[in-house]
């Protein structure tokens, strides 16, 4: 693969006042790249900040501190509105609730030419309605539902919706906030692959945040684990499920129901107990090629010999 | 043994503006003393309406249940006053809903929200109704029960709302329990909490409950039986291994087919094409042809019957028919049905 890096996040921090003296820090220090072609996958439980992650890379929030670059460009600094507008083209987002985002009092057309009426992309009407159509093509509907409203589809369509929307702009880079996680299962499927067959065409990078891991496994090149704020492993997706260090990742794995009765019979789930070990300490430390683990010294050197 | 329960030719319909929309079209099973029956389909596929029928809570006057007899302890339940109903409901069935935010009453501390069951049906006194419910919050697993017992619902997680929840179910000891997506809304390590609780009660108390979910990951970990619908009916029916194992009817082939597993390979999940079909004019024939690569002529025309499999196997499929082709399931559900276990899961175990 390809290893130039679209996106670099160095130790990231996003921290909410909660009153006056208390603070939520939903994101606590978190570094990763993302390189050009893949899709990164974040998942973790409810809480844990991979959302708060997503949408503050976006620039949704500010950073409390830290430096996300995207192409080589900090996101987060001071931007002319010119400036601002080319980053916010080349970044979509996906977001989970396929009723929730979508605006119901605009047609589909409406929704998905917004962003190419904001960055002046296509003057013509004509021209307008050509991208629409296939647009709408590209994501499995047709041409009749441009004119139609956000209620009259079902969820699956209306994550196409909010598909095309994202791609509308050509984006190169689409954080994707749990996609399928309102969706029925046969549905998530169609979804996902129309995510894989779009990456390939049109060389997407995606970040796919999710608390179900085997959807992420199967989407994902590579997994970072994310836990209270702070990721606690990332590895190649391969790597990680094979090969789950952090004694969080093994319980996460551990949880996953299986569709298979005899499995499911024998299954011994592993509870986490972040007690056991000294998180003061720990630091993020590559034990393997490309396997990086939340882990102090002592664990460090254990974890290489697995 | 008789079954506890005993659900025939069930037929429930809403009456919309539009017209009548026939969301349970002739449904029959029968639940037996401490098992777990699972019920697994799309939504809107009649999942939940048939098991709000059984609690007698489809919605007057829109919602009616026009042919059918649900036979619980020798009563038809569909015949039974609303007044009867209430008699039973939360004490011999009761339900675990979805999501526990929306199903406890926020004004209300949970210990109250225990003790009024137990007051209505067990004629218990105050006093001994808060002791109970001391009890029960000991028995799913909330600590520190005492304290806890006089605090509201915003006070509790997500997945200790849930526990509540389940404690309100078991109040009564009820004999049947009806459990719609209770895992749902919560994350994987509470999930697998909640489901190790049920399981662990219903061993305790012999519950026969009924499942509820769209997960097949959950349905392999809880059900014993399990009954696949689509479009308001059973279209397969049969043991847990029935049906992970030697799956007959292509839409199991599909639901299966379209879990990712987790052994690493690339191949692209088979998505059921389409979408399911409008209940207000159903389809003639089989409901699923529309969407199923192996339809024949007959099933656009003529709708099939359940043949049988085995003793505990039924599937509603022409495919099972003397004079159909012999067809394969697709490879990724023909690798399940043989129930190895990938090197990654072993790693994993």
């Amino acid at each position: 693969m390809n290893k130039e890096k679209i996106l670099e996040v160095k130790n990231l921090k996003q921290h909410f006042q909660t009153g006056r003296k208390s603070v939520v820090k939903a994101v606590d220090g978190i570094s990763f790249d993302i390189y050009r072609g893949e899709t990164f996958g974040l998942v973790g439980e409810s809480g844990c900040g991979k959302s708060t992650t997503g949408r503050t890379i976006i620039r949704l929030y500010d950073a409390t501190s830290g430096e996300v670059t995207f192409n080589g460009i900090d996101v987060h600094g001071t931007k002319s509105k010119k400036d601002l507008k080319k980053f916010n083209r080349q970044m979509q987002m996906i977001f989970q609730d396929p009723y929730a985002s979508l605006n119901p009092r605009m047609t589909v057309k409406e929704i998905i030419l917004e962003g190419i009426q904001i960055h002046g992309l296509i003057k013509s009407e004509t021209e307008k309605m050509e991208r629409v159509e296939a647009l709408l093509e590209t994501v499995g509907l047709n041409k009749e539902h441009a004119t139609r409203y956000p209620h009259e589809f079902s969820g699956g369509q209306r994550q196409r919706i909010g598909i095309a929307r994202a791609l509308a702009v050509d984006p190169e880079f689409i954080i994707a906030d749990e996609p399928i996680s309102a969706l029925d299962v046969s549905i998530q499927a169609q979804v996902v692959n129309l995510m894989k067959e779009l990456q390939e065409e049109h060389g997407l990078t995606y970040l796919f945040i999710a608390h179900d891991l085997s959807m992420v496994k199967y989407i994902s090149d590579r997994i970072a684990v994310m836990y209270f704020g702070k990721i606690v492993e990332l590895a190649d997706s391969e790597e990680l499920y094979k090969n789950p260090l952090h004694p969080y990742t093994n319980s996460l794995l551990s949880a996953i129901p299986l569709p298979d009765p005899d499995f499911e019979r024998t299954r011994e789930r592993t509870i986490y107990d972040p007690t056991q070990h000294d998180t003061e300490d720990a630091e993020f430390r590559e034990v393997k090629p490309g396997h990086w683990v939340l882990c102090t010294e002592e664990e460090y050197k254990a974890y290489q010999d697995k | 043994m008789d079954p506890i329960l005993d659900v025939r030719n069930l037929h429930v319909s809403f009456d919309t503006y539009g017209g009548t929309v026939q969301a349970v079209r002739g449904v029959d099973f029968a639940l037996k003393k401490g098992e777990t029956l699972a019920i697994v389909g799309e939504s809107g596929s009649g999942k939940s309406v048939t098991t709000k029928a059984l609690m007698g809570l489809v919605a007057k006057p829109a919602g009616h249940i026009p042919k059918g007899e649900i036979l619980f302890d020798g009563k038809d339940l569909t015949k039974l006053s609303n007044k009867e109903m209430q008699k039973i409901r939360g004490k011999d069935m009761s339900m675990i809903f979805q999501d526990p935010m929306t199903s406890l009453n926020p004004t209300m501390k949970i210990g109250k929200q225990i003790m009024e069951g137990l007051i209505l049906h067990q004629k218990l006194s105050k006093k001994e109704a808060r002791n109970r419910a001391i009890e029960l919050l000991d028995l799913v697993g909330i600590p520190d029960s005492t304290k806890r017992i006089d605090q509201y619902p915003h006070q509790f997680s997500g997945g200790m709302r849930q526990r509540v929840v389940v404690a309100i179910a078991l109040a009564c000891n009820p004999k049947v329990l009806i459990a719609d997506e209770p895992t749902t809304a919560l994350d994987v390590t509470i999930q697998a909490q909640i489901l190790e609780l049920m399981k662990d009660i219903q061993k305790k108390m012999d519950t026969s409950i009924i499942f509820i979910t769209h997960d097949l990951g959950v349905v392999a970990n809880v059900a014993d039986r399990v009954a696949v619908m689509y479009a308001g009916k059973i279209v397969e029916v049969g043991t847990v291994d029935d049906i992970f194992y030697n799956p007959k009817h292509p839409y199991t082939w599909g639901l299966l087919g379209s879990m990712p597993t987790v052994d690493g390979n690339d191949e692209k999940l088979i998505a059921i094409p389409g979408t399911p079909p409008d209940l207000m004019n159903p389809p003639k024939g089989d409901a699923f042809a529309a969407r199923n690569e192996y339809a024949m002529q007959i099933d656009l025309e003529e709708e099939p019957p359940l043949f049988k499999v085995s003793d505990t196997h039924y599937a509603a499929t022409w495919l099972l028919h003397d004079d159909a082709p012999k067809v394969e399931p697709p490879e990724a559900v023909k690798k399940r049905m043989k129930g190895n276990i990938s090197a990654g899961e072993e790693n994993r175990s």
